[in-house]
């Protein structure tokens, strides 16, 4: 049995916090607790399902009491009538069967929850209680008791039920439904017998048809209808109007025909026809409901936070936090609006906002921003801006996030429907007065025909289906696009801006180099031996960092907050900390991550932590310079630039000391010099530049965490690829303008019919199936060689029992 | 010959019934949510049978 790795969480085993319970090893006590909960219940077999499935349970009581707030919970209930109340909670941590297991057998564990559902999918549990004996808040609590802590935030507060649009699919559906029987009922007329019955019941056979081609006309097209009328409006030339065209003209071709015993009508292709084009736009349409692209500050906040009104603490939701209120902050909350610390020292904790994963250290009477976490102990803090005029959250004042969706930009299709629309009439007219002098009835039957034939279906396709399955490409590979357009603008970009902290750094600290008085072995085995003690990431880091050796025993071992960490090993004192903590004189570098170092009093030296850029930095922007400008924007001041020089090739552009604000009116000036902007950035501070660049793109380190609103998400694993990424969205348009000369030939064939005056039903039921057939399989085949040197590094860790999701270990919880 | 009306009623009623339970079907969520389905059908019901099972793995 693994006995380096928690049987709950599957984290490291750090030797001196090792929990052993009825045999099995434990990272710590909270993780026991959850499996003593779980095995008390007779829930063991949550460990069964997957391995070391668990999250180590916060223990943050207090943290969830604004769930007393009765203004609250009504809010957040989906449904509350008698004692029956329904929620639906967001847990992040929802990864594998397991998860899923436990989440539904929570009547187990207790009793009031009649029913629980999870979707994995959207990482959601829908939950059933009886609010008699058990209140939201016990609920949320004994949800994190069990490591599966909810995300609950002023989104949920806001919330308007998510109702994901289904009118497509029943749209699909009901164009089925038409095109399938219609299909079958044309058969005799597709082989034209004259047996006595078929002729007998032609009439019934096309009126059967006529119904059934109805509802596919009025409610499956009506898209098509509206989009075109829009275009119109707008006097512009969209696919939509030769589509709309070509659907009206067969459609009343078709009516005259059956009325006049002309011919069968051309019911088939039309209801083919427009079940295909709404398959395409099934197929563009790829949802990563897991993840969204659309949040703001709000998501990242609390509901409520804990206000000191006259000593007394009491729950008040965030938006009622006005300048001079008192606040208290527990550990692992986030700071609501900017204000002054009150108590003596704080650490703080801004990954979110920065990307930097050091907590910052802030003493009593310093300023504290918005969007910070704290670690540690209890804080009291003085408002000084309201939550929406705080330093960070005006971000979201600006107008660019107001007008997000309204961006227009001419799709390919669009250009190529600009010159295909006025052709298209030009020839249907010209066949038209070609033939009116030859015979009217020809003359009719040829104008219907080009607009019949050339109705663009197979241009329309090809967009969607390429798009779509590029979407899908880049799923695989671990990028995740909002929808298809933010392909084409991808292809489109030549400056790419880079943020630096969090995004081209991974936001972890590694290197570490020691500047001072050299330690001789003894005093390295006790600096060693002392940071073991100690939970802090910088001396886990030190700790990795310094060669193995004896563990000695420590006497005295004290942690200060803000501070550092002493002990007392054979009697001489060892002190790691800040400057202030060790006695050093503090240095003028507030970039820098240092911790000093003194033993028996004495100042040795300083560790100096740097941050680690991402593999394979330097061939990927070598790569890209070839073909992008390229530039990097920083919030921090000028400290690596000369790092950051040898590193990156020549000719990229470095900007330090930029301001979220700053940097949205960089990427403004860039696009005003008719550059298409990229912006890869990471935290909230980026947030603006993001939203104001043609194609924003998160890096985000677990994609469980939510990510500032953005066209694309991509994980830092496959940061490498990125040139790669954008090579596939440039074959993509390859791809899709090679379909559309394929499709215009099925167009010039088609044509010919057409204006000759020769268009039968059966040729029109032929072309049509079989251009969307080969320009779908093409696209396809296309794509997928293009995609394929993606496809093939991608390796998903089996780790599960069912599927294949990576074991990700520890997930962290945010909020 | 008249049978043929018939026949063709009926298989457009047939139809109509598939279109019916279809527009149910999404009607009643089960296109949102397509995978975890599939997971909780291989979850034994009883939890006494899914310790019993673990005893077993454990003998094993």
């Amino acid at each position: 049995m693994d006995t380096t790795h928690c049987f709950h969480c599957g984290s490291d085993i750090p030797k001196a916090d090792e929990v052993i319970f009825s045999d099995k090893h434990f990272c710590c006590h909270g993780c026991k607790t959850v499996f003593e909960i779980f095995s008390s219940s007779g829930l063991e077999s949550y460990y069964d399902l997957a391995q070391s499935p668990g999250a180590t349970p916060l223990t943050n009581t207090g943290k969830y009491d604004f769930l007393d707030n009765e203004k609250i919970v009504q809010r957040l209930l989906q449904f509350n009538e008698g004692n029956t109340q329904i929620v639906q909670l967001n847990i992040p941590h929802i990864h594998c069967s397991s998860c899923i297991w436990i989440l539904e057998n929570l009547r187990k564990l207790r009793p009031e929850i009649s029913a629980s559902q999870v979707n994995f999918h959207r990482k959601t549990v829908r939950i059933t209680f009886d609010a008699q004996q058990l209140s939201l808040k016990e609920l949320v609590n004994l949800l994190c008791a069990i490591g599966y802590e909810p995300y609950i935030s002023l989104e949920d507060y806001d919330a308007k039920e998510i109702s994901e649009s289904k009118t497509l699919t029943y749209k699909l559906g009901v164009a089925f439904f038409c095109f399938g029987n219609i299909m079958l009922l044309s058969f005799p007329e597709y082989f034209e017998m004259k047996e006595y019955w078929l002729d007998q019941y032609r009439g019934f056979f096309r009126m059967l048809i006529f119904g059934l081609s109805l509802p596919s006309f009025i409610y499956s097209a009506s898209g098509y209808y509206v989009a075109a009328y829009k275009s119109l409006k707008h006097k512009m030339l969209n696919i939509e109007i030769p589509i709309a065209l070509g659907i009206v003209i067969m459609f009343v071709r078709s009516v005259v025909d059956i009325t006049f015993d002309y011919g069968p009508g051309f019911f088939d292709s039309l209801t083919g026809l427009i079940f295909f084009m709404l398959l395409g736009k099934m197929f563009q349409i790829k949802t990563y409901s897991f993840l969204s692209f659309e949040r703001d500050y709000k998501s990242y906040f609390p509901i409520a936070v804990t206000r000191l009104n006259q000593g007394k603490e009491e729950n008040v939701p965030i938006y009622e936090i006005i300048p001079g209120d008192r606040l208290l902050i527990r550990n692992q909350e986030l700071i609501p609006a900017d204000g002054i610390l009150i108590s003596k020292t704080a650490s703080i904790d801004y990954s979110f906002v920065t990307g930097e994963s050091v907590p910052v250290v802030k003493q009593s009477g310093d300023k504290i921003y918005a969007g910070g976490r704290l670690n540690g102990s209890v804080i009291e803090m003085n408002v000084l801006q309201s939550v929406s005029q705080s330093y960070l959250t005006q971000l979201w004042s600006n107008e660019i996030f107001e007008k997000k969706s309204e961006r227009k930009f001419q799709s390919i299709t669009d250009q190529i429907s600009h010159y295909f629309t006025p052709v298209l009439l030009a020839l249907a007219f010209a066949g038209f007065g070609y033939w009116i002098f030859r015979s009217t009835d020809t003359a009719f039957n040829v104008f219907t025909a080009v607009l019949i034939v050339a109705c663009p279906c197979a241009l329309a396709l090809t967009a969607p289906f390429t798009l779509g399955n590029m979407l899908r490409i880049y799923g695989k590979a671990k990028f995740y696009i909002k929808n298809a357009p933010v392909i084409e603008q991808l292809s489109k970009v030549d400056t790419i801006v880079f943020d630096k902290t969090g995004t081209i750094t991974s936001g972890k600290l590694s290197s570490i180099t020691y500047q001072g008085k050299k330690l001789d072995v003894h005093q390295q085995q006790w600096v060693k031996n002392i940071v073991r003690a100690s939970n802090h990431p910088l001396s886990r880091l030190l700790y990795d960092y310094l060669p193995e050796g004896v563990t000695e025993t420590i006497t005295g071992f004290e942690e200060i907050p803000g501070g550092g960490i002493q002990g007392e090993i054979s009697g001489n004192t060892i002190r790691i900390g800040s400057a202030n903590f060790v006695g050093a004189q503090a240095e003028n570098n507030a970039k820098q991550t240092v911790i000093y170092i003194s033993i028996n009093h004495e100042v040795l030296g300083k560790y100096i932590f740097h941050n680690q850029y991402r593999e394979g930095l330097s061939e990927l922007f070598s790569d890209l310079h070839r073909k992008y400008e390229i530039r990097v924007l920083s919030g921090d001041n000028q400290g690596e630039r000369t790092v950051l020089e040898k590193l990156l090739p020549d000719g990229v552009t470095l900007v330090f000391n930029q301001k979220p604000e700053q940097k949205l009116q960089y990427i403004k000036s860039l696009q005003e010099q008719g550059k298409c902007v990229m912006m890869v950035g990471d935290g909230l501070n980026d947030a603006g530049a993001l939203a104001q660049s043609d194609v924003g793109i998160s890096i985000s380190e677990n994609v469980n965490v939510f990510s500032p609103a953005c066209d694309a998400i991509l994980d830092a694993t496959e940061f490498g690829q990125l040139n790669q990424f954008l090579r596939l969205s440039k074959n993509a348009m390859l791809t899709i303008k090679l379909s559309f000369g394929l499709s215009l030939l099925y167009n010039v064939v088609g044509l010919s019919f057409a204006l000759t005056g020769n268009l039968l039903p059966l040729v029109a039921a032929i072309i049509m199936p079989l251009s969307t057939v080969t320009i779908v399989s093409f696209v396809t085949l296309m794509s997928n060689f293009y995609g394929r040197k993606l496809g093939q590094k991608v390796k998903l860790p089996k780790h599960d029992k069912y599927h294949g999701l990576p074991a990700s270990g520890k997930v962290i919880l945010d909020v | 010959m008249s049978v043929i009306y018939l026949l063709i009623s009926i298989s457009i009623v047939v139809a109509i019934c598939f279109f019916a339970a279809f527009v149910r079907a999404v009607k009643s969520g089960q296109y949102e949510d397509d995978y975890t389905p599939s997971v909780r059908m291989l979850f034994d019901d009883e939890l006494k049978k899914t310790s019993e099972n673990s005893n077993t793995n454990q003998n094993q």
